[in-house]
């Protein structure tokens, strides 16, 4: 079993390659449930002098999702005792309308500032509310997070598979001999490196086993959930059925490309 | 008689302006027996790879079992080679294979399955007397052993045509009296038509055989 040690680092490599992008897509996955989570609780206040629909908001910018209207009602029910009834109806009708607008995602400041100046631009507006503590601390470090995990896992995806190529090439070299003798005795090119495939796809499989099994320990262990608990985000790290299935393609593609770029070289060789 | 084997002023080299071989025209008959005979580079074996198609010819024509050699397709030669069994002179056997399973290379690529083919297989390594090595690898054998597996792996297949480079250069006496032995029953009982590349045709030879010698680039009949 001389071949055991080049079968090792084969599926060392490409389970490299896997976590990585399985980093990258968890990391993005992470960002986005924040967004969303963001988003949910993002709203704009805005004053009206007369009543606006759903539709009338959304044609004014189309990061808009929906709006709501802020009931009055609670305010001059307070002032009943008050005021004179007759008086009560007169501020009713000249008392402005006030929305409150959710967003169909997590804005960027410049969205704010240009979404607020097209608001204001609409004459039945009076004022518009944004917040200004709109990008809290916690989203700007995970912005910053994902760029350095980004630029990690790409970097570690693209060394790791220089690594598989030069691996390849030493397979190359030590099925040569076998694949030539096989072609003197008349072996067509798809048997000569069935071997070649079988172990190609053999070590495919078994790096992408080998990923579920690292991200499951990682799920059950339970300390990144929690984690993301604290920022009030629950997401599947791995999706056991998606981002498997895209493991698996992404081994087999990889060491198949690799397999057939020798089995290629080697018959030109001939 | 059908022919095996024509060669029409062929000519063999490495290199371009370079002759091993120089318009040789000669024909080898369908089940006969043939030994090739000549000094130390003098082209023996380029000739045998030249039939097997490892190498193209330079100039004039090559046909090897109804097959023109000049410009042949990977699949042609594919299938040829299926037909042929080759003793190289260096073996060739597969590192990382048993003895066993080299043997049973040609059958593999044929498609056989290990059950259909073990019978042949077990029969061949006792006609070689190596049953015994069965399971080892070919680093683990001898030169001579070694040879043997290469033999029997030539005729696993029932090839219509043998090419064997000195099998027997190796070989002491007694061994080279079995693959002589091998190589006369495959020709009187399945009229294959075999090739020998030898530096001295073996006294002990009781088929009629033909006899070519190379020199010079040339390739002329010993009567
Ligand atoms: N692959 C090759 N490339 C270039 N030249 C070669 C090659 N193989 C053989 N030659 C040259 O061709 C000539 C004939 O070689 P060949 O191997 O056919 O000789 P031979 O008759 O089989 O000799 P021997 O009895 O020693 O096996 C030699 O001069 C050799 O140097
Ligand atoms: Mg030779």
């Amino acid at each position: 079993m001389k071949s055991l040690k080049n079968h090792i680092s084969l599926i060392v490599a490409l389970f490299t390659v896997l976590f990585a992008v399985q980093i990258y897509v968890a990391v993005d996955r992470t960002i986005d449930a924040y967004e969303t989570r963001l988003k949910n609780d993002y709203s704009i206040i805005v004053v009206a002098n007369k009543a606006l629909t759903v539709d009338e908001f959304k044609a004014m910018d189309s990061i808009i999702d929906r709006s709501e209207p802020i009931a009055t009602d609670q305010v001059l029910q307070r002032l009943k005792g008050e005021m004179a009834p007759k008086n009560l109806e007169l501020l009713k009708l000249t008392l402005p309308k006030f929305y409150r607008i959710y967003l169909s995602r997590f804005p960027t400041p410049e969205e704010i500032a240009k979404l607020q100046k097209r608001l204001e631009k609409n004459s039945s507006i009076q004022r518009v509310e944004g917040y200004a503590q709109t990008h809290d601390t916690v989203y700007k470090l995970m912005l910053l997070f994902k760029d350095v995990v980004q630029i990690f896992s790409i970097a570690i995806a693209a060394v790791t598979s220089l690594l598989i190529l030069k691996e390849m090439r030493l397979w190359q070299f030590q099925h040569a001999e076998r694949m030539s003798i096989m072609a003197l005795f008349g072996a067509p090119v798809w048997l000569r490196s069935a071997v070649l495939f079988r172990l190609a796809i053999v070590d495919a499989i078994i790096a992408t086993i080998l990923v579920c099994i690292a991200f499951f320990i990682f799920e059950e262990n339970g300390w990144m959930d929690m984690l993301l608990r604290t920022v009030g985000i629950t997401i599947d790290l791995f999706d056991f059925l998606h981002d498997g299935i895209r493991s698996l393609i992404i081994a087999l593609s990889v060491s198949i490309i690799l397999t057939l770029t020798i089995v290629i070289g080697n018959d030109e060789e001939e | 008689m059908d022919k095996v084997i024509i060669a029409e002023n062929l000519s063999l080299s490495y290199k371009e302006f370079e002759t091993i071989i120089s318009k040789a025209s000669f024909s080898i008959d369908a089940g006969s027996f043939v030994f090739i005979t000549g000094a130390s580079g003098s082209g023996k074996s380029t000739l045998l790879k030249s039939l097997y198609g490892a190498i193209e010819p330079r100039g004039g024509q090559l046909v090897v079992g109804g097959v023109k050699m000049n410009k042949i397709s990977t699949s042609k030669l594919n299938f040829l080679r299926r037909h042929i069994g080759i003793v190289f002179q260096d073996y060739k056997l597969i590192k990382e294979w048993t003895i066993e399973k080299n043997v049973m290379l040609p059958l593999i690529i044929s498609g056989y399955t290990k059950e259909v083919s073990d019978p042949q297989i077990q029969k061949l390594l006792s006609h070689v007397k190596l049953t015994h090595q069965a399971g080892k690898y070919p680093p683990e054998l001898s030169g001579g052993e070694q040879q043997r597996v290469a033999m029997a792996r030539a005729l696993a297949h029932n090839p219509i045509l043998i090419l064997a480079d000195e099998p027997t250069g190796n070989l002491d006496e007694y061994s080279s009296e079995v693959i002589w032995n091998l190589l006369e029953g495959a020709n009187t009982q399945l009229k294959t038509t075999i090739v020998v590349v030898t530096h001295r045709v073996p006294s002990s030879i009781s088929v009629p055989y033909k006899h070519f010698h190379i020199e010079m680039g040339n390739i002329h009949e010993i009567a």
